[in-house]
């Protein structure tokens, strides 16, 4: 296709160069903003007036709403596009161009609403929150790294930061180790299919259901009554004392970890597994004819050709363990030893009302992720090439 | 890979068995859930609901009436009843005492204090004997040690669906997930082509942030939008936690449909350049029919995150009856009604069953679209 890359232009104008990349931009911006008010303007106004027809239902202006947002969508793309080719005609005598003007400008009104969005909800939240993290408990003044001395003698972020990555540990290592067993079993039997299915369904469970099922397990009568908790009825039954195992002090965090384990599993499965079948058929068939067991074949044939899957696998799970919040704060709510940097920041941003010290903890756990970030965006542009 | 085991009869065995373990583990949590939501609620508070099919044993007290309500029955004093309320239920064995609640086998004779002979049939009957007529207003206690027949019942669904709030919570949870889930697709589509198909100077760099983006973790965008919300008048509101979910699911959808995209066929889109068709009519006509399975995938990875979220809702949404969703519904419920299992139990259910029928009904494309790239976690 012509290229229409700004830079291709012939060089030795620069001045010229940038006049028309600068004006380009404008034309962009501007064409941007008229579609998206517009589109947006319209859809607002037949909201409110078709929602003051329609009974008095959130359901039902929530349909309301996918339907125009959805029209909103179509009309800004079309729109748009339609402004285009009204200012550079495909036509007449300046046609080379305007098409390569408008081809320069196009592909900025396709990427708009989402460069828009993810500008407003992800980019700007960064920068705002370090700012934040120099301000006050309402963010109005400035108290220099106040928060962060005060993070670095807080006992309960220390604490955090332990059980953090102590999951960190635990969870990605746990779930890919089961996923892997769990592929590589599945894949050998007639009715693997069904069975990757049930392992895989936790997936579908919020957190917080999970959380709801996994502390139905671990309840806790006093000992002599009947335990109604399938944990403390194995244990009672093997003998032992039952505990109230979400309180004991340092294994408790392992009791929660369990939780994410279950639900992690499952995905770590389902791509371990696809990378399994991926393997060269020959390189299995020549360890089988040198005589290897199927345990060699595992460990030294399969497990080293999927090196980079499970680190993908690992990496995931990875970030998801640095977000953990839900399952704590359901199960123990940071007591009992168990707080995680993600409830302890939701913790100072609702009941401590400190948007200062919680947004240093939401720029720790930030950072935390950093690494695994540069290593994704390095890995995809390998991808890409 | 199979011909390995087929030779060998004991390692499949065992192979099978390791499985029918792996499974159990990962179904029966649950299960258990599930099957203790249909449960008696006074059932499920004593006993496991692995032993929800066998009966619950159970110690109950009972008072006959009183002496002075006697009657005469061939010159002896009698009074009889039944010591289960329900009227149903098995007896093994009473007591007088408390310090000896089973003393007696069913059927057998007890002689009180007072002179009366007391006898507990099996199914719960009693008769109290007495020679002369017997005086008092307090009847005797009973200790009755029963076990109970399994008692399954719809009673739970419908307390925490009416009463509890949890009905109301699943349609909240239906109006923040639609349009949260449609709305995204359209606007990452465009821009998923834009960044496949298009030349411009900034892709690669484009590319890069979005690859980025979709790690940063949420807690960091909490607290600048929470103010920005409040600042221009959006407060706690539908549309807001719309958009919230919309800009939250755009890295990963971008992301996922740039990868499909990009590998469509070059000589399909060449081809309808050449006969003169724009971009946009290339998307509407060639890309968008094309991209199905991946739009279908990302529209599941969607709809999953924004029905099982609690974080969004919470900050984004009031603690309102208007708008507290089923994550947050549960949540409430897990502090205010830790111990009631029926209501927590039956509630966990409603909250998880539409995900599991999506699930198990879509499956097909949640795996492909995992396995296109990376997924988005909470």
């Amino acid at each position: 296709m012509a290229s229409t890359d700004a830079s291709s232009a012939p060089a030795g104008n620069a001045v010229h160069d940038l006049g028309a990349l600068l004006k380009t931009g404008l034309l962009a911006i501007v064409i941007m903003l008229a579609g998206i008010i517009t589109s947006a303007a319209a859809a607002a106004g037949v909201f409110f007036a078709v929602s003051a027809l329609l009974p008095d239902s959130n359901l039902l202006n929530a349909m309301l709403v996918m339907v125009l947002g959805v029209a909103a969508c179509f009309g800004y793309f079309w729109g748009s596009n339609a402004i285009l080719d009204m200012i550079y005609p495909a036509r007449g005598e300046n046609i080379a161009t305007n098409l390569t003007r408008a081809n320069a400008i196009r592909p900025w009104l396709f990427l708009g609403p989402a460069v828009v969005i993810l500008g407003i909800y992800l980019v700007y939240p960064v920068i705002n929150s370090l700012i934040l993290s120099f301000h006050g408990p309402r963010g109005e003044n400035w108290v220099g790294t106040a928060n962060y001395s005060w993070l670095m003698g807080d006992q309960a972020f220390r604490e955090s930061v332990r059980n953090n990555f102590l999951w960190l540990l635990v969870v990605p290592a746990a779930s890919t180790f089961f996923g892997l067993i769990a592929a590589t079993l599945t894949d050998r039997i007639s009715w693997g299919n069904v069975a990757k299915s049930l392992i895989f369904m936790p997936m579908a469970i919020s957190f917080i259901g999970a959380s709801v099922i996994w502390k139905f397990i671990y309840d806790y009568r006093a000992e002599g009554s009947e335990q109604i908790g399938l944990l403390n009825a194995i244990v009672t039954g093997l003998g032992f004392e039952p505990q109230a195992w979400i309180t004991v002090p340092f294994w408790n965090n392992f009791f929660l970890m369990i939780v994410l384990i279950w639900i992690q599993t499952g995905f770590a499965m389902v791509i371990l597994s696809a990378a399994l079948r991926g393997i060269p058929e020959e390189t299995i068939e020549a360890a089988i004819i040198d005589g290897a067991s199927p345990f060699q074949i595992f460990y030294k044939i399969k497990v080293p050709q999927i090196w980079g899957t499970i680190a993908v696998v690992w990496t995931t799970i990875t970030i998801l363990v640095l977000k953990v919040f839900d399952i704590v704060l359901a199960m123990t709510n940071g007591q009992w030893g168990t707080q995680v940097l993600a409830n302890y920041m939701f913790d100072w941003m609702f009941r401590g009302l400190d948007f200062g010290r919680a947004s240093v903890i939401a720029l720790v756990i930030m950072a935390m992720v950093i690494p695994i970030m540069i290593w994704n965006i390095r890995e995809a542009r390998k991808d890409m090439r | 890979m199979s011909g390995v085991v087929g030779k060998r009869p004991a390692l499949s065995w065992a192979v099978n068995l390791s499985v029918l373990f792996l499974v159990a583990l990962w179904t029966l949590p649950t299960f258990g859930i599930l099957v203790s939501s249909f449960r008696d609620k006074d059932q499920l508070a004593v006993s496991g609901w692995w032993t929800s099919l066998t009966g619950s044993e159970r110690n109950i007290v009972a008072r006959t009436d009183a002496p002075d309500d006697a009657v005469e029955e061939n010159g002896q004093w009698v009074l009889s009843g039944n010591v289960f309320e329900s009227g149903s239920g098995k007896a093994t064995a009473f007591g007088i005492s408390s310090r000896e609640p089973n003393a007696f086998e069913a059927g057998t004779e007890a002689e009180l204090r007072d002179g009366g002979i007391l006898t507990v049939q099996e199914n719960g009957d009693y008769r109290l004997v007495y020679d002369e007529q017997p005086e008092g207003r307090r009847g005797q206690r009973i200790f009755v040690a029963s076990v109970e027949p399994p008692k399954f019942t719809l009673e739970n669904y419908d307390r925490v669906l009416f009463s509890e709030g949890i009905g109301k919570s699943f349609l909240n949870t239906l109006t923040v997930t639609i349009p949260a889930t449609v709305i995204p697709i359209l606007i990452a589509a465009y821009a998923a082509y834009a960044l496949s198909w298009m030349q411009f100077p900034g892709r690669a760099l484009l590319l890069a942030t979005i690859v980025g983006l979709l790690v940063v973790p949420l807690q960091v965008s909490l607290i600048p939008l929470l103010r920005l919300y409040n600042e221009i008048g959006v407060g706690k509101s539908f549309i807001g936690i719309w958009l919230a979910h919309t800009a939250f699911g755009l890295p990963l959808a971008v992301y996922l449909l740039r990868n499909y995209i990009a590998g469509l066929p070059r000589e399909i889109i060449e081809s309808a350049r050449v006969d003169g068709a724009s971009d946009f009519e290339i998307f509407g006509k060639i890309i968008l029919p094309l991209s199905f399975p991946a739009l279908a995938s990302f529209a599941i990875f969607q709809f999953l995150w924004v029905w099982n979220d609690l974080l969004v809702a919470t900050v984004f949404l009031g603690n309102n009856e208007e708008q507290l969703v089923l994550t947050g519904r549960l949540r409430e419920l897990l502090g205010s009604r830790g111990g009631n299992w029926e209501i927590l139990t039956a509630s966990a259910f409603v909250a998880i069953v539409v995900p599991i029928i999506v699930f198990f009904a879509l499956q097909r494309y949640l795996v492909r679209g995992l396995l296109a790239g990376s997924v988005k976690g909470g």
